[in-house]
C-alpha cells in the first residue's frame, strides 16, 4: 500500500483524504467493459450530449493498467467471467467497479445457463445501477453517486476502521427475503 | 513444460485439437517451441478490446505485420435467449429477441413476429404495418450511425464518432417518443404494434427528419474524399459475389459486390412494394464501398421514413392491433395522471362493468395466446443482412422452439476470408466493415 | 389470405388447401400446474391436450411446389431421399432421410430448374416424444434465381446422432453446425472442425435440449423468494 501506510493520522489526515478524494474523483478514468446493450448507452454516455468528458472521463481506457473505473456494461456469460476476473485483476488501486444495467447488477431478466447472476458474483462492486438499459442520465447520476463515494473515502487507518464498520453494519442487516409486511 | 506452472493465468490445457498455451507476456522460447512456426507470432486479441467491435475474440497468427492465420471466436456474450423464449408466453418472446441485435432492436423483433404472424395466419391493420416501416427505416438509419461511429472510432476518427452519436440522439428520441424507450423497446407484438403514435409525432417525426436531412451529407463531406480513409478502407476485406454468397452474406457486405439482393423488394412485406425507394449497390466490394453502400442507404431510409409519416398523418384514430380479440394485447396503453397504467375507459370497463372482460383481460396477459401447431421462417431486411426466425409451435402458449438466424453470426464467418493475407490493422477495419453485433451474434 | 412473402404471386389458398394436408397428433398432454390424474379437486388434472402437428400433405400441392418436388425426386439416385412433404402456411418442407442429404443438396444447388444457392439457416430442434426421430435438423434454402425458398428438415434418432455436413455445398452452414453440436449434440459428419463455439469449450451436455434444465437460479425478493422460470406453475 506504500504512501497510505505512512500517511499521520488526525486533522492532518483529513485535509489529505479530502484533497485525494477530490484527486481521485475528479480524474476517474473508466476502462472500455462495454458487452451488450448496455455498452450503447455507456458509448453515448461519451458522446456529445451527455458528456462525459465534463466529468474527466472521456477518455476511456482500454488498458486496465491505466483506468481506475470498470463500467460492466451488459449481461456477464459465464465464457466471459474468467475475463471479467482478469481485467479487474489487471487494474491498479484504488480501483472502483460500477455494475450498469441490471444484467450486470444481478442478472437482469436472463435468469438461465448462460449469464452470471449479478457480477458481485465475480469482482466486488462499488455501485449498482438499474436499468435496461439505463438512460444515460441514470449513468450519470450512479457516477456522481460513486464521484460522492469517493470524495469521502477515508485513508490509511481510518479506511481500515470504515470498513470495519460497513461489514458490522451489513452482519446485522436484516435479509432480503426476511423483510416482510412493507405492503401494509 | 513451460516455467509458469505457478501462474494460475498461464498453463497448458489440452484439448481436442493439441495442447492449449495461455500466454501472458512470458519469454517466448519458454513456450513449447514446436507451437510456434518459425517466426509466426499468435497473438490473441481477446474479447475485451477497444476495436474488435464488442466481445468477439480473434486469434491471429503473424508473421511479421501480415496475418496467416486468422480464427474468430464468439460466445462471450451468449445468453441463451432462444432456451429462455421457451418459457415466457408468444409476447414475452419480443422482449427476449429484441436484445439481440442490441444496435437494431426492431429488426429482431420483425423477424420474430412476422413468423409468429405466419403462424398464426393473421394480417395486422394497415396503420401497425405503416409505423412498424416507419421505425424499421429510422432504425436502420441510427444502426448505419452506430456502425459509422463505431467503425470510424476504430480506425481513429473520432470526430465521426461523436457526429454519429449525436446525430443518433435524434432519432432515439423520436424512439423513445413513441415506444417509451431508446433501445430494446419490445414494441412489436404479434398482431400490430403496442401503442399508437402519440399526440404531436408527426411533426416531431417531420422536424427530425429535416433536421437528419441537414446532418448526413457531413459524413459525406468528412469521409468520401479523406485520402486517409480511403487509404484505410480501399482494397481491405475484399470479398466477390461467388464469396458472399457460399459464405452466406446478405446485407451491404453483398450489395457493395454489385448484386441488388433487399428482402425489401425481393420479398416484400408490410407495404414495402407500394414505397417509392431504390437498392443501394456499388461495384466495390471492399470496405471502401461498404461504407458507401451504407450512407446512400441513410438516404433511401430518409426517402422511405417520408412517405410512412404522410401515410400514418392520414391514418388518425386507426387500429394499431389486429380486430381478434384472442390475440390482440387487451388494451391501449395511455399514462394517466398518475404517471402510470392502463387506459382509463378499459380499466373502467372491467373492473367496473363486465366480469367477463376482467377474466379475459387477465388470461390474455397471463396465460397468453395460444398459437397453432407447425413451423414457420420469418425473414426480414435488418441493416445488417437477412435476419431470420424459424418458430416452431406445438399449440401452446409459449414458443417450442425459436431459432434466428442472425445477420453478424453468418456474416462473421468471412473474417478469416477477408483477413489472411492482410495486415494487422486491416483485420480491424475488415471486420468494422461487416459491422457485427455481438449480442446477435452469440443470442 | 396474403400472398406468400416469395416472388410467386399465388396466394396462400392455393397453396395450401385445407383437404390435402393430414393432421398428425403427435403427443397428448395431460394435467396442468403440476396437477395429474383426476383425484385432484381444482379440475385441471383432468385436462387433456392433443398435441397435433401439420402431417404429410398429398398431391397436388399448388403453386411452384409441385415442379419443385419432382424435380427433386427426379434427381440422381434421390428416388426415395424425400420421406414426407409438408405444405404449410405457405411453406414447403421436405422431410429428408440423413443417408441422401448430401446428394439432395447437391441437386439442389446445381440443377438449374431448382437452384437454391443459398442456405439461410440451419436450425436445430429436440422433440423428445418422437422416439426415433428425437432431432430435427432444419435447413431453410433460399433460391435467388427464383426468388423461391424451402425447407429441408432431417431427423436422426437420440442415440445415433449423425447427420452428414452440407459444408462442402453451403459453406456458411459451418458456423450453424457448430452451433446444432454446441446446443443439441448432433454430430455432423465431415464438418471441418465441429467444436463448441457459443458455451464454453469445456462445457458439459448440450444446453438447448429440452432435457437440459434453464439453469436458473430463485430470486430474492423482500419477503419472498421466486423459483426460476422452468420450475414455476405452467400451462400445459
Amino acid at each position: 500500500m506504500g504512501i497510505e501506510e505512512k500517511l499521520p493520522s488526525g486533522v492532518l489526515l483529513s485535509t489529505v483524504e479530502g484533497l485525494a478524494g477530490y484527486m481521485r474523483k475528479a480524474s476517474f478514468w473508466p476502462a472500455t467493459f462495454g458487452l451488450a446493450c448496455c455498452a450503447i448507452e455507456m458509448m453515448t454516455f461519451g458522446a456529445p450530449r451527455f458528456d462525459s468528458s465534463r466529468f474527466g472521463m472521456e477518455v476511456f481506457r482500454p488498458s486496465p493498467r491505466q483506468a481506475d473505473l470498470m463500467i460492466v456494461a451488459g449481461r456477464v456469460s459465464n465464457k466471459m467471467a474468467p475475463v471479467l476476473r482478469q481485467i479487474y485483476d489487471q487494474m491498479a488501486g484504488p480501483k472502483y467497479v460500477l455494475a450498469m444495467g441490471v444484467c450486470a447488477s444481478s442478472g437482469g431478466m436472463f435468469n438461465n445457463y448462460a449469464i452470471v447472476q449479478g457480477v458481485d458474483h465475480v469482482v466486488p462492486v462499488d455501485m449498482y445501477l438499474p436499468g435496461c438499459p439505463p438512460r444515460p442520465e441514470m449513468l450519470i447520476d450512479a457516477i456522481l453517486k460513486l464521484h460522492d463515494q469517493i470524495q469521502h473515502e477515508k485513508l490509511g487507518s481510518n479506511r481500515l476502521a470504515q470498513i470495519k464498520e460497513e461489514e458490522k453494519v451489513a452482519l446485522l442487516a436484516t435479509p432480503t427475503s426476511a423483510m416482510k409486511g412493507l405492503m401494509r | 513444460m513451460t516455467s509458469t506452472v505457478n501462474d494460475p493465468y498461464a498453463g497448458t490445457t489440452h484439448s481436442t485439437d493439441g495442447p492449449v498455451f495461455t500466454v501472458t507476456g512470458q519469454d517466448w522460447d519458454t513456450i513449447d517451441a514446436s507451437a510456434v512456426e518459425g517466426d509466426h507470432l499468435v497473438i490473441n486479441m481477446g474479447p475485451q478490446h477497444p476495436s474488435t467491435h464488442g466481445v468477439l475474440r480473434l486469434v491471429l497468427e503473424i508473421d511479421g505485420e501480415t496475418v496467416r492465420d486468422a480464427r474468430a471466436g464468439i460466445g462471450y456474450l451468449h445468453t441463451g435467449i432462444e432456451k429462455n423464449m421457451e418459457f415466457r408466453t408468444w409476447t414475452q418472446g419480443v422482449t427476449f429477441c429484441t436484445r439481440m441485435d442490441y444496435v437494431a432492436p426492431f429488426s429482431n423483433e420483425a423477424a420474430y413476429v412476422m413468423a409468429v404472424e405466419r403462424l398464426l395466419d393473421i394480417e395486422v391493420p394497415e396503420k401497425a404495418q405503416a409505423m412498424r416501416v416507419l421505425l424499421l427505416e429510422l432504425n436502420r438509419i441510427s444502426s448505419h450511425l452506430v456502425c459509422l461511429a463505431t467503425g470510424g472510432m476504430e480506425i481513429g476518427a473520432l470526430t465521426v464518432m461523436t457526429c454519429g452519436f449525436r446525430d443518433r440522439e435524434l432519432i432515439l428520441d423520436l424512439f423513445e417518443m413513441i415506444t417509451g424507450l431508446r433501445m430494446n423497446h419490445a414494441f412489436f407484438r404479434p398482431g400490430g404494434v403496442a401503442q399508437d403514435l402519440p399526440d404531436g409525432a408527426i411533426e416531431k417525426l417531420r422536424s427530425t427528419v429535416r433536421l437528419l436531412k441537414k446532418r448526413l451529407p457531413e459524413y459525406a463531406a468528412l469521409c468520401n474524399a479523406n485520402p486517409i480513409f480511403k487509404g484505410r478502407l480501399k482494397g481491405v476485406g475484399h470479398l466477390e459475389l461467388a464469396g458472399c454468397l457460399a459464405l452466406g452474406l446478405t446485407g451491404p457486405v453483398l450489395r457493395a459486390t454489385g448484386y441488388d439482393w433487399d428482402l425489401r423488394k425481393k420479398q416484400p412485406y408490410w407495404g414495402y412494394d407500394t414505397y417509392d425507394f431504390e437498392v443501394v449497390t456499388r461495384n466495390e466490394p471492399d470496405a471502401y464501398g461498404r461504407f458507401r453502400v451504407r450512407l446512400d442507404e441513410m438516404w433511401e431510409s430518409v426517402k422511405i421514413v417520408e412517405q410512412a409519416i404522410e401515410r400514418l398523418a392520414l391514418m388518425e384514430g386507426q387500429p394499431v392491433m389486429v380486430a381478434d380479440k384472442k390475440i390482440a394485447w387487451p388494451a391501449q396503453l395511455s399514462v394517466g395522471a398518475d404517471g402510470q397504467g392502463n387506459s382509463a375507459e378499459h380499466i373502467k370497463h372491467i373492473m367496473g362493468e363486465s366480469m367477463e372482460a376482467l377474466i379475459h383481460h387477465f388470461k390474455i396477459v397471463t396465460e397468453g395466446f395460444r398459437v397453432p401447431a407447425g413451423q414457420a421462417y420469418g425473414a426480414v431486411e435488418a441493416p445488417r443482412g437477412e435476419i431470420g426466425c424459424h418458430v416452431v409451435s406445438d399449440g401452446g402458449t409459449r414458443p417450442y422452439r425459436a431459432h434466428f438466424r442472425d445477420p453478424s453470426f453468418v456474416n462473421l464467418q468471412a473474417t478469416s476470408v477477408m483477413s489472411e493475407g492482410g495486415m494487422l490493422s486491416d483485420v480491424i477495419v475488415a471486420i468494422a466493415s461487416i459491422d457485427p453485433v455481438m449480442g446477435g451474434v452469440d443470442r | 389470405m396474403s400472398e406468400t412473402q416469395d416472388g410467386s404471386h399465388e396466394t396462400r389458398d392455393e397453396l395450401v388447401r385445407a383437404d390435402t394436408t393430414q393432421l398428425e397428433v403427435v403427443e397428448v398432454r395431460e394435467g396442468a400446474f403440476g396437477a395429474h390424474g383426476t383425484g385432484d379437486t381444482s379440475g385441471f388434472g383432468g385436462l387433456t391436450r392433443p398435441v397435433i402437428m401439420p402431417g404429410a400433405t398429398q398431391r397436388p400441392y399448388g403453386g411452384w411446389y409441385d415442379e419443385v418436388a419432382d424435380r427433386l425426386a427426379g434427381g440422381p439416385g434421390l428416388g426415395d431421399a424425400v420421406e414426407k412433404v409438408v405444405v404449410d402456411r405457405g411453406e414447403i418442407t421436405f422431410y429428408i432421410r440423413r443417408q441422401l442429404l448430401l446428394e439432395t443438396v447437391t441437386h439442389l444447388r446445381n440443377d438449374p430448374v431448382l437452384r437454391f444457392e443459398f442456405c439461410s439457416s440451419v436450425s436445430g430442434v429436440h422433440f423428445p416424444h418422437e422416439t426415433g426421430r428425437e432431432l430435427h435438423v432444419a435447413y431453410h434454402l433460399l433460391s435467388m434465381t427464383h426468388n423461391r425458398r424451402i425447407r429441408l428438415e432431417v431427423t436422426t434418432p437420440d442415440d445415433d446422432r449423425h447427420i452428414p455436413s452440407v459444408v462442402p455445398i453451403y459453406p456458411t452452414a459451418d458456423w450453424q453446425e457448430r452451433e446444432a453440436w454446441d446446443f443439441f449434440g448432433i454430430i455432423f459428419d465431415g464438418h471441418p472442425g465441429l467444436t463448441r463455439i457459443l458455451m464454453p469449450d469445456d462445457w458439459p451436455g448440450h444446453p438447448q435440449r429440452k432435457d437440459y434444465p434453464l439453469g436458473g437460479i430463485p430470486v430474492e425478493y423482500k419477503g419472498a423468494t421466486v423459483p426460476p422460470p422452468d420450475q414455476r406453475r405452467s400451462y400445459s
